[in-house]
């Protein structure tokens, strides 16, 4: 139903193929989340992934970073309509994560430390598409912006890339998380502008 | 794994759809801002502290959205909202300079079914904290509150850097009352005679204008980044429940 507005031309022309229907170019990196910014320690930092069976498969701080880290530049897309293109990121590949965790369930909650949860799909996470990440731009990710460690899940609108993680469960459905219980697309690929529901 | 706050379980959600809105009026609202009255005769109920896209499109197609709080919304009837200019900006400087009555321009919405309030749902009291033009969403709970004749005691703290750049002023003066508490922090510039010290808010300022953590209030703070991040913490630190503090934040385009 697009129609013009009288008088606007706009003043920037992203003509890069990399962007995404409705998103705009950002240098900087905005933040968004629903409540106060939780502070964690690496040192008591821990993640934990619990399959079907209720076993806990658990990794501290340095037995993640144990099973490999690895540079990826990729963009970034928020579903508030701004993007980041070749950010440079540092993490562990959830292939790695995975390699010893059996679960023929297909769907993934993510949980953060401060209650924040969202839902993926598993083959969303493997296959080299998604991280646990650790840096971002050469620096350890400030609490703002998910640290010590968040997902990172770039190919999804980016609040499926979840700040400040600590867990994943897996599902037999795909439940929504946090914000897809208000309203948030249950899948959110920004190509197809996923936003809302 | 970790606590889910109760009231997550079946939020109720808005309708969220595409409107064309047309611009009845539009007037300074500060040195900077804009208000921005809409007509748009599908808008559904939404509440208070809502959010709406603005999609304007050029004539060769090229389109921009941004995110915008809605100060007052009446279903099938009037949309208002209050817009900064960001100076390097795309859209905002368009709206608040070149926007005229009978202009049309694309809302999709309402969105946000989180950072909301709604009359009767609680009561225990509600705590705003508002940094200059992210008083927006907060303005909107405070006159529902006020339409409602809701009893839940609400006080508004509001940090603005001059008497000029205080949104909805007038308004905010009649809301002021017995159950709507309003205090002002300037940053920059006081009115004449105004008792407190110009300055930016502190903790103990924070502590000394806002509704006690005893008092289990909601609390609702929005404005940049750097304002939010410094406020909840403090909240944190004066005892308020992570859970109990809600965020909004604006910025970045």
């Amino acid at each position: 139903m697009s129609f013009v507005t009288r008088g606007f031309s706009g003043r920037r022309r992203e003509a890069d193929p990399r962007l995404p229907p409705g998103q705009t170019l950002v240098q900087d990196w905005p933040v968004l989340s629903a409540g106060p910014t939780p502070r964690v320690d690496t040192a008591d930092w821990e993640f934990t992934i619990r399959d079907e069976t209720g076993a806990d498969h658990r990794w501290s701080w340095d037995e993640l970073l144990a099973l490999g880290v690895e540079d990826v530049t990729v963009d970034i897309h928020c579903v508030t309509h701004w993007s980041k293109l070749d950010m440079a990121w540092r993490g562990v590949s959830l292939d790695k994560v995975f390699e010893n965790v059996e679960s023929e369930h297909e769907y993934v909650m993510a949980h953060s430390y401060g209650g924040y949860t969202t839902n993926v799909p598993l083959e969303d996470l493997l296959d080299g598409k998604a991280w646990i990440a650790t840096e971002a731009e050469g620096e350890p990710l400030d609490p703002e912006h998910g640290g010590p460690a968040r997902l990172l899940v770039p190919h999804l609108y980016f609040w499926k890339s979840a700040k400040w993680l600590r867990g994943l469960t897996m599902m037999p459905d795909n439940d929504p998380g946090f914000w897809e219980q208000y309203g948030y697309h249950l899948y959110g690929d920004p190509w197809k502008e996923e936003r809302y529901w | 794994m970790s606590a889910q706050p109760a009231d997550v379980a079946s939020p109720p959600r808005p309708r969220v759809s595409w409107h064309t809105g047309t611009v009845v009026e539009t007037r300074r609202e500060t040195p900077s801002a804009v208000r921005i009255t809409l007509d748009v005769p599908t808008w559904p109920e939404s509440p208070a502290g809502a959010h709406l896209d603005v999609r304007l499109t050029a004539p060769d197609g090229y389109q921009a959205s941004r995110s915008y709080s809605v100060a007052s919304a009446a279903p099938g009837g009037q949309v208002v909202l209050a817009v900064d200019e960001i100076p390097d900006g795309e859209v905002s400087p368009f709206l608040v300079h070149d926007l005229r009555p009978g202009d049309q321009v694309e809302l999709h919405g309402p969105l946000g079914a989180f950072f909301v309030w709604r009359p009767g749902r609680t009561t225990r009291p509600v705590q705003l904290v508002a940094g200059g033009s992210g008083v927006v969403p907060l303005y909107a709970m405070a006159a529902a509150h006020g339409a409602a004749a809701d009893t839940v005691p609400f006080r508004l703290l509001y940090s603005a850097r001059t008497p000029a750049d205080v949104f909805f002023a007038d308004e905010l003066a009649t809301l002021a009352g017995p159950t709507l508490g309003l205090d002002l922090v300037y940053t920059r510039a006081a009115p004449d005679g105004w008792p407190d010290p110009v300055g930016r808010l502190t903790r103990e300022s924070l502590a000394a204008r806002t509704v006690p953590a005893e008092q289990h209030p909601h609390v609702y703070v929005c404005g940049s980044t750097g304002f939010v991040e410094t406020v909840a913490r403090w909240l944190q630190d004066l005892g308020h429940a992570a859970a109990d503090i809600h965020t909004e934040r604006f910025g970045g385009l």
